[in-house]
């Protein structure tokens, strides 16, 4: 992937608005040959499943976390009986599932937030700068997106544990803004090179140190791209699984969201607590459809913007 | 730029760069040399050359994990594409012409909505959600209306040549979403005149497909090849969370990245886990230098 390949988010990169939702597909009155209709036909059968294959898992498991263990094994497909909302307050109590949830929130938000600060910082510097070592500096950057994360997992555990920052949330925050930073340098440098000159060059005139350039004038202009990255920072750090694993390893009161809910699935076996479990994943899942359904063309944008050309 | 070009320069620098040295490219350098030492956390590590590298060839769990990264490198990709390549296709073009206008079906937003939600959701917490659809009894999603029926339940992650398998599913059936949206993009780059000169020379939907939306949307599909691939490479959380016992029943489903993260911190072999890694790290250069090379083609302008 060669830094000019990728642009920054434009309205192509946006899902496309594909005609008219409610035009009537195949009912044409002058469909030119049948196989328009067989096709469009198969096509809505196939879409039709796959939708029903994204769904009814997820549906299932939200039914599932309002009923008790026995009816879970005796009806799985049928309606709870009645609405045990105390499933809920088990998950989130007693299966610190609101801890969880908490820790979540605290290390992406500051992560996030040390990730879009210090890479766009860099890239704005590597993208309008010239300097000597310009050039070393930002492949340097960019070499980290070639790299699996699992090549450095051992030599990485003991530098936060020489540190001191094995098992605190500081250590999390400050190593998912690391193995943020190459796609962050990366898509914003691309971001920053597009926006023009001119206005830079008149802020200077204006007496604008580089400093109050960038925070006001050229972070304002880089909006869209910000949003991008934020999002796809955002929901990348919020999925982590193996670093707050072996980061926080000893730490229970400090575990992540993802951390936590595969530990309560172990021991769901041990404690028969079938419906807290299904709750407790009810709570993972329901903020991700709220907030998608609010932001959904935003995130669709954000997560492919990395492969839009 | 004038005055006080490099104070800012390095004063905008110092912080991400130090950060990015300390946590990635400082552990990346030490992994080289950890992993020709047999350290084990206690005493000092001691050198010991290629002998890890040497063990790594006669370790069953080693090979079973790469043989596994070879399955998911084929079958990943190829049938996430197809599915998403056939529903994006369907989205965008699927529909009835009108004056030259292609449609998609009825519907197309509503279903790219949907089939991209699971992207949103982190792979452990799905992991978790098909722990329990694939459940042995009748609390399964699955089993549960198969015993209604009277059949046998299915073992899904129990059978050893079943799991994998079984893993590959949820892997698909998440990532499906993205790349619809991805080719959707792609798709909807392409001028509708050339559809339009297609359909007036008697062009059916398969052959556009073929003739026309298959070639130009041919980057895009490269760079949907090498994420399925770095996907494929990667597949820890899936593994850890839905696997019988972390990558069983007996290694049937173990990765890399499982083997590394066992190796590490469960035996404190941190030496021969590190060699691991090493050997992750050019299977996956191998991968993405091949891919670039084979799906090197001139590609179509318009």
């Amino acid at each position: 992937m060669n830094p000019q390949s990728t642009l920054p988010p434009t309205p192509a990169a946006l899902p496309p608005k594909t005609g008219d939702p409610s035009a009537p597909a195949g009912s044409g009155s002058k469909g030119p040959r049948s196989e328009v209709r067989l096709f469009a036909g198969l096509g809505h059968v196939a879409l039709a499943v796959w939708a029903v294959i994204v769904i009814v898992p997820i549906l299932w498991t939200f039914l599932a976390a309002f009923k008790n263990t026995s009816e879970i094994f005796s009806s799985p497909w049928t309606l709870p009986a009645e609405l045990r909302w105390e499933n809920f307050g088990r998950a989130w109590t007693k299966a610190h599932v609101g801890r969880y949830f908490l820790n979540s929130v605290i290390v992406v938000s500051c992560s996030t937030f040390l990730t879009m600060l210090l890479g766009s910082m860099a890239a704005y510097v590597l993208a309008r700068y010239k300097f000597w070592g310009n050039r070393a500096v930002y492949f340097l950057f960019v070499s980290g997106l070639a790299f699996p994360v699992f090549l450095a997992l051992v030599p990485l555990f003991f530098v936060v544990k020489n540190l001191g920052l094995l098992d605190t949330h500081t250590g999390v925050v400050l190593v998912y803004s690391a193995y943020s930073l190459p796609f962050t340098v990366f898509f914003l440098a691309a971001f920053f090179k597009t926006l023009p000159s001119s206005v830079a060059e008149a802020g200077m005139i204006d007496g604008c140190g580089h400093t109050r350039l960038f925070f006001q004038v050229m972070m304002p202009m880089a909006k869209p791209g910000l949003i991008s990255v934020t999002i796809f920072n955002i929901i990348g750090q919020w999925a982590q699984y193996q670093l707050p694993l072996v980061l926080l390893s000893n730490a229970k009161d400090k575990w992540v969201l993802t951390q936590g809910i595969a530990d309560i699935s172990v021991n769901a076996g041990y404690e028969a607590d079938w419906s807290g479990l299904f709750a407790a994943l009810t709570i993972a899942i329901l903020p991700m459809i709220i907030v998608y359904a609010v932001f959904q063309r935003q995130i669709q944008a954000g997560l492919t913007s990395g492969a839009v050309k | 730029m004038r005055h006080g070009k490099y104070p800012f320069v390095i004063g905008f620098l110092f912080a991400p760069v130090a950060l990015y040295v300390t946590f990635v490219i400082w552990p990346y350098a030490q992994a080289f040399q950890i992993s020709m030492t047999n350290w084990r956390g206690l005493s000092a590590p001691q050198w010991v050359g290629f002998d890890n590298y040497r063990r790594l060839l006669d370790d069953g769990a080693f090979w079973k994990a790469v043989q596994h990264h070879g399955v998911l490198l084929l079958a990943l990709p190829l049938i996430t594409i197809a599915i998403a390549l056939f529903f994006a296709f369907l989205l965008n073009v699927g529909g009835k012409s009108s004056g030259g206008q292609r449609q998609g079906v009825w519907g197309a937003k509503f279903y790219r909505v949907v089939f991209f939600f699971p992207q949103v959701l982190a792979v452990a917490i799905i992991a978790v959600l098909f722990q329990m659809v694939y459940r042995p009894n009748e609390s399964g999603l699955i089993n549960g209306v198969l015993m209604k029926f009277g059949l046998e339940p299915i073992l899904f992650l129990v059978k050893p040549n079943l799991a994998l398998w079984s893993i590959i599913a949820v892997l698909v059936w998440q990532a499906v979403g993205f790349y619809v949206v991805l080719f959707s993009a792609g798709m909807a780059s392409i001028p509708g005149e050339i559809y339009e000169a297609a359909e007036m020379d008697g062009a059916t939907k398969v052959t556009l497909f073929f003739r026309v939306t298959l070639p130009l949307l041919w980057d895009t599909l490269q760079v949907a090849w090498v994420y399925l691939g770095i996907a494929a490479f990667d597949a820890f959380a899936i593994v850890a969370v839905l696997s019988v016992d972390g990558g069983g029943p007996d290694g049937a489903t173990t990765v890399l990245a499982m083997e590394i993260y066992r190796n590490a911190f469960v035996y404190s072999k941190y030496g021969y886990a590190s060699a691991m890694g090493v050997a992750l790290f050019f299977l996956t250069l191998t991968f993405a230098a091949l891919t670039l090379r084979l799906t090197k083609r001139e590609s179509v302008e318009y």
